[in-house]
């Protein structure tokens, strides 16, 4: 199999892209898709202070990566959730990869510094772990950028998550989670901006960049992940992939361009009307935020009030 | 050759030649979901696979939704 762009021995094949390529040429086509991003969705401009969201996966170091090979300045933060050995080993990867590339990252620990961990989280809230999980790193990405003055809060989703999101969104017709589906969520009111680099690239792609460029990820899955809804779509969607190279693709970037406008007026409202959350000042359609509550479940104390009465609004 | 499966780890002895994509079909994997390492490097689906080969499956579908 022979390089598309230079005729040397590949070491990958893209299917989708109807394409194989060498070590250099596919390196080359990972920048290239990840500048794509930014520059079609208008990520980010000169100057913006970004903070990369790392797990220690595939996905956020490869991020990392490749926003310092395209010039761009990330910080990175590591948010430990506090689910035994593989938060361990996930920090040590996000930890090693940062001092090995002289990066600055900062860390939040669920545990140390809010009380609970996922597990006891998920739990108490009765939710399952990955929405647990999944509304503390949302709320302390955002927290964490606003109170250390950043910009955009860059995260790794790529084509593969995107499409299984949206897959779901679709079987469920949630028409405000489509409306909200997007490479961008611009910055409004207490919210930083957040974007999505990796749109263009699926998880195979980051997994390959990763191994030729000698990143050391976490290739062990999270053990509370096991058996979920959203691994059951990436699991459908492959198989038709298998069978037509470019179906996810096609699907999401097909959504954006044909359908995202119309669910678009769904989810505009939802950030209007929002006020602080009465425990941590966070925007919130009620008193207090899905966070703060969550954490009260968890920990058993029930939320100060720090940031006005409810009553005040605020 | 050595095959060596993550997400639990197992390792099997499977007689050579063989392509990559037929060592894939022989153990029922989608090849959209993993990267196929050969000592060290990565390998495309047409690439045949000797006997003294250390070959890694590696899965690359994570995660949660969030």
């Amino acid at each position: 199999m022979k390089c598309r762009r230079c005729r040397a021995g590949a070491v990958i094949e893209l299917r989708r892209h109807n394409a194989a390529f060498c070590r250099d040429c596919f390196l080359h086509h990972c920048r290239e898709q990840v500048r794509r991003a930014i520059d079609d969705f208008d990520m980010i401009a000169a100057g913006e202070r970004v903070l990369v969201a790392v797990s220690g996966g595939k996905d956020s170091l490869g991020l990392w990566h490749l926003l310092r090979e395209l010039d761009v300045d990330a910080d990175g933060l590591y948010v430990g959730l506090g689910i035994d050995d593989y938060s361990d080993s996930s920090g040590r990867h996000a930890r090693d990869f940062a001092h090995r590339f002289g990066l600055k990252l900062l860390e939040v620990d669920l545990p140390a510094d809010y009380g609970f961990d996922v597990p006891e989280g998920s739990r108490a809230a009765r939710r399952a772990p990955c929405s647990a999980c999944g509304l503390s790193k949302r709320h302390l990405f955002n927290e964490t950028a606003r109170a250390h003055g950043y910009d955009v809060v860059a995260t790794g989703h790529n084509l593969d998550d995107e499409a299984a999101v949206l897959f779901g969104n679709v079987l469920r017709w949630d028409a405000s989670y489509l409306g909200r589906q997007h490479p961008v969520l611009p910055a409004a009111p207490g919210f930083v901006r957040k974007v999505k680099p990796l749109v263009r690239l699926g998880e195979r792609e980051l997994a390959a960049y990763c191994v030729l460029t000698g990143i050391d990820y976490i290739v062990e899955e999270c053990p509370m992940a096991a058996g979920n809804r959203h691994l059951g779509y990436k699991e459908a969607l492959n198989a038709i992939e298998e069978r037509s190279p470019g179906s996810k693709a096609a699907f999401f970037f097909g959504f954006l361009e044909h359908a995202h406008s119309r669910f678009a007026p769904d989810a505009a409202g939802e950030r209007d009307g929002l006020s602080p959350c009465t425990a941590c000042g966070a925007p919130t359609p009620g008193d207090v935020c899905a966070f703060c509550r969550l954490r009260a479940r968890a920990t058993r104390v029930p939320v100060t009030v720090e940031h006005g009465s409810p009553e005040a609004g605020g | 050759m050595k095959v060596v499966l993550r997400n639990p780890r197992r390792d099997l002895e499977l007689p050579a030649p063989r392509t990559v994509d037929q060592l894939l079909r022989d153990l029922d994997v989608v090849p959209e979901s993993v990267l196929v390492i050969r000592n060290d490097t990565l390998a495309t689906r047409d690439e045949a696979l000797s006997d003294d080969d250390i070959v890694e499956i590696r899965p690359v579908v994570s995660g949660g939704a969030a």
